[in-house]
């Protein structure tokens, strides 16, 4: 299929162009001596020196790090072990429990946030930090349910009897059979939890409380009185990482692939 | 054994029962019922008032459009994408998807700077001694603003879809004297279906539902369903008006999921 080449390198650097434009200009700004976003008044390294003077931006972070790590983690444990369960039930009540895993999926974000903050209400609850993190952890089971339920499905579960006909019990069964199968859904369901948790803003918009703010929030309410040049340096620094990050955890498997060949479907 | 594994489930099922299903019903509760508890139709009907109805009639244009556009966009890459996958690697797709890990208010918000009257685009069509592009505040900026954050919703359900149709099935229909456009029609698209259906859903809800991209690149002066059910919550402070709303926006969802399903079922036949 080498037909068309050019147009389809052109077609690919022309959406990359428009994806990335926004970020390389975000990147731009962090180091624009201007505080004005619209004109260039140098090159400086100043708004990531006051970055970390910043306490409210710097809350801010340490916040969203905390619901994101925290709820993803709390998400995994719930879902993964919701997923075992799933498995030994017949498929009426199968099929009930991922509908109602589907309703946070389909549903708006704006719904399910305000639900959530009507539910909050109701019980008298003081909007913050602590309801945050129970609606992250609400949005997020459902995709580390949707990343574990297919590698479950995958596992044949003869070689887990198996080991325990030959004397293992269900626990040690499971752990040296089971849960390695599973292991990169957990994975791959974890990842995706901290990254909406991150990218969240709608949900903790209606849950958080007046006090409380993570970097979406603090944005948001930057928006209309000029965005500080520090929230650009720090989501620079954050990108950056994340880059790093997926080029490390990619390159081995990578490199590996090549030296079998590079066949894999 | 399999009796007591299946307790495992039961947090989980509690959880969704206290913070997925009742907090449902009480926005059901609230959208039927008026300030003193009666019940009442009066916050559905709110929707046929002049500025909702507009709100809502907007919202479903410029969510229509984005998601057609971002079908329009994301195909063709899709495409391109899992050939590439196929032959070399998996990793360009990764750089499309990237660009969501940085967070999505900035990234609309630096479309404000770009497209603003002295923005950079201003300034290199002017460069070029071509016409000032003036959309920032308008509709056009707003389904730019979707397109925009929506589209790796759209090219990944596609992109994976289309990495798994084995190239056996196209290489038949050549050999049996299909053309391109032919193999195209009868056999990938076909295929493809269930990505495209996905990734539909996946753009038009949250276009549908947005405020955040109205409320930044539309200069706050263009009102989309979303913005008015925000105002009532966080301004007006008129939370049975704001629920009822957010019932009639969850009908549209519904009926939108409903579609889509009824399209993927008939693919699959």
């Amino acid at each position: 299929m080498k037909k068309y080449k050019g147009i389809k390198y052109f077609y690919s650097i022309l959406i990359l162009v428009f994806l990335y434009a926004p970020i390389v200009t975000l990147m731009v700004l962090s180091f624009n001596q201007s505080k004005s976003r619209s004109h260039w008044g140098g090159f400086t390294f100043e708004w990531y020196t006051t970055l970390l003077e910043s306490s409210a931006l710097m809350n801010a972070f340490k916040n969203t790090m905390i619901i994101a790590l925290l709820s993803a983690f709390i998400a995994t444990i719930f879902g993964t072990l919701a997923c075992l369960g799933m498995n030994f039930m017949r498929k009426r009540s199968r099929a009930m429990i991922m509908g109602m895993t589907n309703i946070p999926m389909l549903n708006a974000d704006i719904v399910t946030g305000i639900s959530l903050m009507l539910l909050f209400i109701a019980c008298r609850a003081t909007m913050g930090g602590a309801t945050v993190l129970l609606a992250h952890i609400t949005f997020n089971i459902p995709y580390v349910i949707l990343s574990v339920m297919p590698r479950f499905r995958q596992i044949n579960r003869s070689i887990y009897e198996a080991a325990l006909d030959l004397g293992a019990t269900p626990v040690y069964a499971f752990r040296k059979v089971v849960f390695p199968d599973i292991l990169p859904g957990i994975i791959s369901g974890f990842t995706m939890a901290v990254t909406m948790s991150l990218d969240d803003f709608i949900i903790t918009h209606f849950t958080k409380g007046p006090g409380f703010d993570t970097l979406s929030t603090k944005i948001y309410s930057e928006v209309k009185k000029g965005i500080k040049p520090e929230i650009y340096a720090l989501s620079t620094i954050m990108f950056t990482v994340v880059l790093l990050l997926l080029v490390l955890v990619n390159a081995k498997p990578w490199a590996s692939r090549h030296k079998n060949g590079g066949v894999r479907r | 054994m399999s009796n007591k594994t299946k307790l495992f489930a039961a947090p989980y099922c509690i959880w969704g029962a206290g913070f997925i299903i009742i907090p449902l019903i009480i926005i059901l509760i609230y959208g039927f019922s008026d300030t003193e508890g009666h019940f009442t139709f009066i916050n559905i009907y709110s929707i046929f008032s002049h500025v909702n109805l507009k709100a809502l009639l907007l919202s479903m244009l410029l969510s229509v459009a984005s998601t057609f556009l971002c079908l329009l966009i994301a195909y063709p890459l899709a495409s391109v994408l899992a050939e590439y996958g196929r032959d070399k690697s998996p990793l360009l797709a990764l750089l499309f998807i990237l660009p969501m890990w940085m967070n999505s208010l900035l990234r609309t918000i630096a479309w404000q700077n770009l497209l603003e009257k002295t923005g950079l685009i201003n300034a290199i069509l002017l460069f070029f001694h071509l016409p000032e592009m003036m959309i920032i505040n308008t509709p056009w900026a707003i389904i730019l603003g979707m397109v925009y954050d929506f589209l790796p919703f759209m090219i990944l359900p596609i992109y994976n879809i289309l990495c798994k149709i084995d190239i056996e099935y196209k290489n038949a229909a050549r050999d049996l004297g299909a053309n391109g456009w032919q193999t195209f029609w009868r056999i990938t698209w076909p295929m493809s279906l269930p990505g495209v259906l996905s990734g539909i859903t996946m753009v038009f809800v949250p276009s549908l539902t947005t405020f955040v991209i109205s409320d930044i690149l539309g200069g706050g002066k263009i009102l989309l369903i979303g913005n008015v059910i925000e105002q009532l919550f966080t301004q007006d402070n008129d939370r049975n008006a704001g629920a009822g709303l957010s019932v009639v926006m969850m009908l549209f969802i519904v009926i939108s999921t409903m579609i889509t399903e009824k399209y993927d079922r008939e693919g699959s036949v």
